[in-house]
């Protein structure tokens, strides 16, 4: 193993651990601010028990307590795995950060001073000013929470997709030299790419908070106000699904466009095509196989995911190589082709999947036997596993997909490490986090589970009635 | 423009370490200070709706310098390679341990994590500070920029000083910080905590500083910067055995402020020394972004900053008030306290008229 080697399973193992907590936090900060405000809307029912005509509305305080727990218990770790990501740009990474930190450092500085102090201060506020701050007023503190994750991934998703298709600068010297800040935040990928993360964000959220509320209606929780918040996490999931995988669609044909590498070898596409067919499984193939055997293809499908056409050409791999080799000097500019083709794949059968579920439980409400379907309860439980399993499958493909270049067309992988770290550095580093994250996983899915079994707070009728609404406290 | 941006970056330096440095501080000393369960609670509560805040001033200090000095960070950030893991280590373990040690009952779970919250909030003041330390003093860097040492060479004398002086601070900063913002016994263990950390501190300070001065190498006399920082020193030795709080809290932040500000001032215009030879020495100019991204920056920090001001000391002024144990008695009998929204009655103490929030709202 070298350094370059080390240092990429550093950074992609602290990074899928760290994108498997943000979207949580991002889906679930939102559908919390839309708990809250669905009490703050009906606010003046509360008092009643609930049950009662006109006292539902209560229920909504104590979902927003309950997941707001459950929130709160993944901000942690999102936040303190986030710093790992900003350092180890400079640790790691040294020669690219040197290079291209003009660029790709602004938006991540612009990131901490309009997001982070948003949505960290607010999230104090939050936390602790349920009996400090006006009503009105501490709804809007979390609504800063969920605007500050929000706008927080935008910036970083402005730098990642600048790595993917460089937009806005000229070359000094053989350095970027950044010329347009705009054409950052109007890159093609970074708009659609934005738009599939918050998607996929809310299609997170929204099945953790099914897959809680189903345990509960499983084992005997308050029937009334969690066949509510199965309602709300249903109602947000199946449309961000769906337009997920039609935004994902898009960001394929884009990608397409500026990454051809990225999506033919997606396909396992070596020679080029036109029409092309998409295989729903294949035996064999992977970096050396380049004649597997493709079970189920159907015609037509991958032009059309790749170009929008129904008779699209894709180039396949080896012109794709030889291209690259003439522009670029000699070298492979192949990705794992196993990664993209398999991680393509689970993907978009998740996708369909995640929908299917979303869509029977909403036939399930519509027939009023959501509360009463074991095995949809069951199902919604294990189901939320998908939603994790499908970022990080799309995430591999994203990233991988860029390989041998850091930054497509100007910087080598291997040519962006640091210089003076050792591998033995990098060695200790890596052992470190593994057993660090693993430590902080463990417990964080037990502190999650121990919470999501909670009995709910108890309604505001009965805290009223010896005291006024205490602040959650550490 | 360049010179801006070193200015802007010693402004977060500062405000990280003012705000922080309280919060370790009170990490550091949540356990001497609070004696029991509801004391060890109510001082991790005085900084608990504000530490994730003040920690993002690092994180804005680190991005800033990415953007605005790539070579620096680049330089910077690989030769402290594993420093920074354990940093990391550290700040991850303790921003964990605000969060978890609440969420179980059980008594070791709860002494694991004050371990973990004291250890993490003393090891990450001395690392950075070991970090700012070198910066000054000259580490082994070659004409590509590159540092040439092992994690051992990080460790000169002068660093490691560097950074037992800013624990020295934190501490003194987090006990004037408790005393200011607890009550009754709390808050006299704090100020008598205060009264043993402060001399200790002042020689500390006062050492730093001359060193400081002598590494430098500029002139005999101390600038106006050194001398504020022993100045403030000493005054907050005074304070702490008076008995004005908020001034001594004054005094430490200025403290800490001042040591900052005079490593940076005595820096400029390098921003990393190399012991290997003068001409390697990275400086504002030879590391800096182009004019363009430092525009981009610049506007951006002028817009948003002032909002993050307004905000972060609103943030400061509604939790302006006291913390009292008595307010985590009923909560600690139970099995399980931190639950949202587990229903506890105030107890009468916690919003003694008697004793009004004195604390400033202050926002670095």
């Amino acid at each position: 193993m070298l350094n370059v080697d080390l240092a990429r399973w550093q950074f992609a193992f602290t990074s899928i651990n760290h994108f498997l907590f943000v979207p949580v936090t991002i889906g679930l900060a939102f559908l919390t601010a839309l708990l809250q405000t669905a009490w703050h809307r009906g606010a003046g029912q509360g008092g009643r028990p609930p049950g009662t005509p006109g006292g539902g509305r209560d229920e909504y305080l104590r979902l927003t307590r309950f997941f707001g727990t459950l929130l709160v218990i993944n901000v942690a770790i999102g936040v303190v795995t986030g710093l790992v990501q900003e350092f180890q740009f400079g640790m790691n990474w040294s020669a690219y950060s040197r290079l291209v930190g003009n660029i790709f450092g602004a938006p991540l500085a612009i990131e901490g001073l309009g997001a982070f102090f948003l949505e960290s201060t607010f999230l104090g506020l939050w936390l602790f000013g349920w009996d400090k701050l006006p009503r009105r007023i501490h709804l809007l503190t979390i609504w800063a929470v969920a605007f500050g994750s929000v706008l927080s991934a935008a910036f970083i998703m402005a730098a990642n997709s600048w790595m993917q298709h460089p937009v806005g600068y000229v070359m000094a010297h053989g350095q970027p030299q950044l010329t347009d800040i705009w054409a950052l935040l109007t890159n093609p990928v970074f708009v659609w790419g934005y738009a599939k993360v918050l998607l996929a964000s809310l299609v997170t959220g929204a099945a953790v908070m099914l897959a809680v509320s189903a345990w509960q209606l499983r084992h005997g929780g308050d029937q009334g106000v969690f066949t509510r918040s199965t309602r709300l996490a249903l109602v947000v999931l199946v449309p961000a699904i769906l337009f997920a995988m039609l935004v994902g669609d898009e960001l394929g044909v884009i990608e397409a466009q500026y990454q051809p590498m990225k999506i033919a070898a997606a396909e396992a596409q070596w020679t080029t095509c036109q029409p092309c067919s998409f295989s729903l499984f294949q035996i064999g193939g992977g970096n050396r196989d380049q004649t597997p055997t493709q079970i189920l293809a159907i015609p037509h499908l991958l032009s059309l995911l790749a170009t929008n056409h129904w008779n699209g050409k894709v180039i396949g791999l080896n012109p794709l190589q030889a291209q690259y080799s003439k522009a670029f000097g000699p070298g492979y500019y192949v990705p794992n082709v196993f990664i993209q083709y398999w991680s393509m794949r689970v993907m978009a059968y998740i996708g369909v999947l995640v929908l299917l579920i979303g869509l029977w439980g909403l036939w399930l409400i519509r027939r009023r036997k959501l509360a009463t379907s074991r095995r949809f309860l069951w199902v919604a439980i294990w189901g939320s596993a998908l939603p994790f399993l499908m970022n990080t499958a799309g995430w591999l493909l994203t990233e991988s997909g860029r390989q041998p270049w850091i930054i497509q067309g100007i910087m080598l992988t291997k040519n962006a490490v640091s210089p003076s770290v050792s591998t033995t550095d990098v060695a200790i580093s890596l052992g470190a986090f593994v057993l660090l994250y693993a430590v902080l996983g463990v417990v964080d899915f037990l502190l999650m589970l121990k919470y999501s079994r909670e009995q709910l707070p108890p309604s505001r009728s009965q805290i009223e009635a010896d005291a006024p609404v205490p602040a959650v406290q550490y | 423009m360049v010179t801006f941006w070193f200015i802007a970056i010693t402004v977060l330096w500062m405000g990280f370490f003012i705000l922080e440095g309280f919060d370790f501080g009170v990490g550091m000393l949540h356990d001497a200070v609070g004696a029991d369960e509801p004391g060890r609670r109510a001082a991790i509560n005085t900084i608990g709706p504000l530490w994730d805040g003040n920690e993002v001033w690092l994180i804005v200090a680190a991005a800033a310098i990415f953007a605005a000095f790539p070579g620096w960070y680049a330089t910077w950030f690989s030769g402290f390679y594993l420093a920074l893991v354990l940093l990391l280590a550290a700040l991850i373990v303790r921003g964990v341990a605000f969060e978890y040690r609440g969420k179980r009952g059980a008594a070791r779970w709860r002494r694991t994590w004050d371990a973990l919250l004291t250890v993490g909030s003393l090891l990450a003041p001395l690392l950075l500070g070991v970090a700012l330390g070198d910066l000054l003093h000259g580490l082994p860097i070659n004409a590509s920029h590159e540092y040439t040492g092992s994690f051992w060479t990080l460790l000169q004398p002068y660093g490691v000083f560097t950074g037992i002086t800013f624990v020295a601070i934190c501490l003194l900063h987090g006990a004037t910080f408790l005393s200011l913002k607890t009550t009754g016994d709390m808050r006299q263990r704090a100020r008598r905590l205060g009264q043993r950390i402060a001399p200790v501190t002042g020689v500390l300070v006062l050492a730093f500083v001359s060193w400081t001065h002598a590494i430098a190498g500029k002139g005999a006399l101390l600038n106006p910067v050194e001398f504020g920082a022993v100045l403030a020193a000493f005054a907050a030795i005074w304070l702490v055995y008076t008995r004005s709080e908020g001034w001594a809290f004054a005094a430490t932040t200025v403290t800490i402020a001042a040591c900052v500000l005079a490593i940076f001032t005595d820096l400029y215009p390098r921003v990393m020394v190399s012991s290997t030879s003068p001409a390697f020495s990275l400086t504002v100019h030879n590391t800096a972004s182009g004019r363009y991204s430092l525009t981009v920056m610049t506007v951006v920090v002028v817009i948003f900053l002032p909002f993050v001001l307004a905000y972060q000391a609103w943030s400061y002024y509604i939790f302006r008030r006291r913390v009292s144990r008595h307010e985590f008695l009923a909560r600690s009998a139970h099995d399980d306290p931190a639950r949202a929204g587990a229903a506890v009655p105030p107890q009468p103490g916690a919003s003694d008229p008697s004793q009004p929030g004195t604390t400033r709202s202050r926002s670095g």
